[in-house]
């Protein structure tokens, strides 16, 4: 073992470490509006240059109204959606069918990924719902589960893409009141769901055409007080 | 005082001597699990079709580039409507193969009924399979294969991947390896989407699967000439074809490519 502080030669066995992680590409996309929030992701699955499928959905509607989706290396991702599904029935079966909040359920994910802190689960995950005032809620995980409440976040490969698109048309970054010479802010006012559905499949067109692993298909779960619809537009597929 | 981080809270040598490693029989040597396939087996494919599935794969078990066993059955049937079509480790294979053989028999002995009605479906097998995989990966000791579980389950077609890391995914077309590259395309020229498999008949689907098995021969090295195929067809069942065998090669096509083949000029 040489490290900064020791040049001695160490007579350790070579290790080869099989590398238990991948990247299976795909990006997702939540947006939270005044009644509603919209989770989606395209469905495109890769490992490497290879398509593996076309169509292998990532975003779940788990119950309650509650919508999530774990982005990066897939085994992770499906391994935690499973346990944040039996997580919801467990809780379930010992409150009497109460519902979760969107609230609980995301300090209920953070302990989920922290808890693998040294071993993590390789995914950025999103969790929408709807609030207890009825407002749209997004929260958004770094793969260990340090979390916050956002109005949109990006995650996955095309995230870097699309998060500055979204801080500009949902967030009004940068954009000012006509007339007032990039003095005044344009107030932020919250985007309808025809508005932020046109935002989404935009989005997700333009990483289609920059990013190698976005493509195939579109599939955008909306939530609403009267439980959840579900969308599914075509993506490019070269 | 050591500043080497590395020699942060050990109980010093000088101090202490040297770590005896009689003490909780210790191994000399760091713990060693599969870091590497040894016999290998190259891909396999398969796609569904109108009535069912069908998958194939050669019989060949290679040590590196040493084509070493020629008659190695990598189609595994688990009940009557399920194969599991295996590349990568065949030693790790064959401890598959017995696991779900106990498996099987576990069930068999368990189920009460008459007709088959508690029989382990395709699903059944593949989320069996997908769970240990992962468990294994997770354990950083993996089992080293690429695996596709085919079947006919409630009258449609069942197909779906898992590999040593546990990553799962389902298509209409499926091949592990180097049939990924060689094959999918080939599979896709027939079924593109969803809507392709219905208008796909038994006939058209074994033609492409052979026509794909030649071109694998042709191009991959760890390849063999002789193969298995299995047809799970949902009024057939399971048809099993053993020690089949590549036929009507010619390299006759070979004059006529370009470049890489995609141009015409």
């Amino acid at each position: 073992m040489s490290t900064e502080y020791d040049n001695s030669v160490a007579h350790t066995p070579i290790e080869h470490r099989f590398n238990p992680y991948s990247d299976n590409g795909g990006t997702i996309l939540g947006i939270a509006g005044k009644d509603f929030v919209v989770l989606a992701g395209d469905t495109r699955h890769t490992t490497d240059y290879s398509i593996n499928s076309r169509y292998e959905p990532k975003v779940f509607h788990i119950g309650d109204n509650l919508l999530i989706s774990a982005n990066g290396f897939s085994a992770d991702g499906t391994a935690l959606v499973k346990r944040v599904q039996n997580s919801l029935k467990w809780y379930h079966f010992d409150n009497n069918d109460k519902t979760m909040t969107v609230k609980t359920m995301a300090r209920n994910v953070q302990h989920l990924l922290y808890g693998k802190r040294f071993f993590p689960y390789y995914v950025h995950t999103i969790l929408g719902g709807l609030d207890s005032e009825g407002r749209g809620a997004i929260y958004s995980f770094d793969p260990v589960g340090s979390y916050e409440r956002e109005q949109c976040r990006a995650g996955g490969a095309a995230a870097s893409l699309i998060m500055p698109f979204l801080d500009n048309q949902v967030n009004f970054k940068n954009q000012y009141q006509p007339d007032s010479n990039g003095k005044v802010k344009r107030p932020i006012e919250s985007l309808s769901l025809e508005e932020t559905i046109k935002l989404v499949r935009d989005a997700f067109t333009s990483a289609t055409e920059r990013h190698i692993h976005v493509g195939d298909g579109l599939e955008i779960l909306i939530a609403t007080k009267d439980g959840v619809k579900t969308e599914f537009y075509e993506l490019k597929r070269d | 005082m050591n500043h080497d981080p590395f020699s942060w809270g050990r109980p010093s040598d000088e101090t202490y001597g040297t770590y005896n490693n009689t003490i909780a029989s210790a191994s000399p040597f760091p713990k060693m699990n599969t870091q590497q396939p040894i016999i290998t087996g190259t891909s396999v494919i398969s796609m569904k079709y109108n009535n069912g599935v069908i998958i194939a794969a050669d019989n060949l078990g290679a040590y590196g580039s040493l084509l070493r066993f020629n008659d190695v059955e990598r189609l595994i049937p688990v009940g009557k409507r399920t194969i599991v079509g295996v590349s990568g480790d065949v030693s790790d294979m064959q401890h598959i193969e017995q696991i779900l053989s106990d498996l099987e028999i576990e069930n068999n002995y368990d189920n009460s009924y008459a007709d088959d009605e508690e029989t382990l479906k395709p699903s059944y097998i593949f989320e069996y399979l997908s769970t240990l995989m992962y468990q294994r990966r997770s354990k950083m000791n993996p089992l080293w294969n690429a695996i596709i579980v085919a079947g006919v389950e409630d009258d449609k077609p069942f197909l779906k991947y898992v590999n040593l890391l546990g990553v799962t995914y389902s298509s209409p077309t499926l091949a592990t390896g180097f049939g990924a590259h060689l094959a999918i395309p080939l599979l896709r020229r027939v079924i593109d989407r969803e809507e392709d498999i219905e208008s796909t008949n038994l006939e058209l689907a074994e033609k492409t699967i052979l026509e794909s098995m030649k071109v694998l021969y042709y191009r991959d090295a760890h390849s063999s000439r002789k193969f298995s195929l299995a047809i799970i067809d949902k009024e057939q069942g399971l048809v099993f074809k053993k020690g089949l065998q590549v036929e009507n090669m010619s390299w006759k096509f070979a004059k006529d490519i370009k470049g890489y083949g995609t141009q015409k000029v």
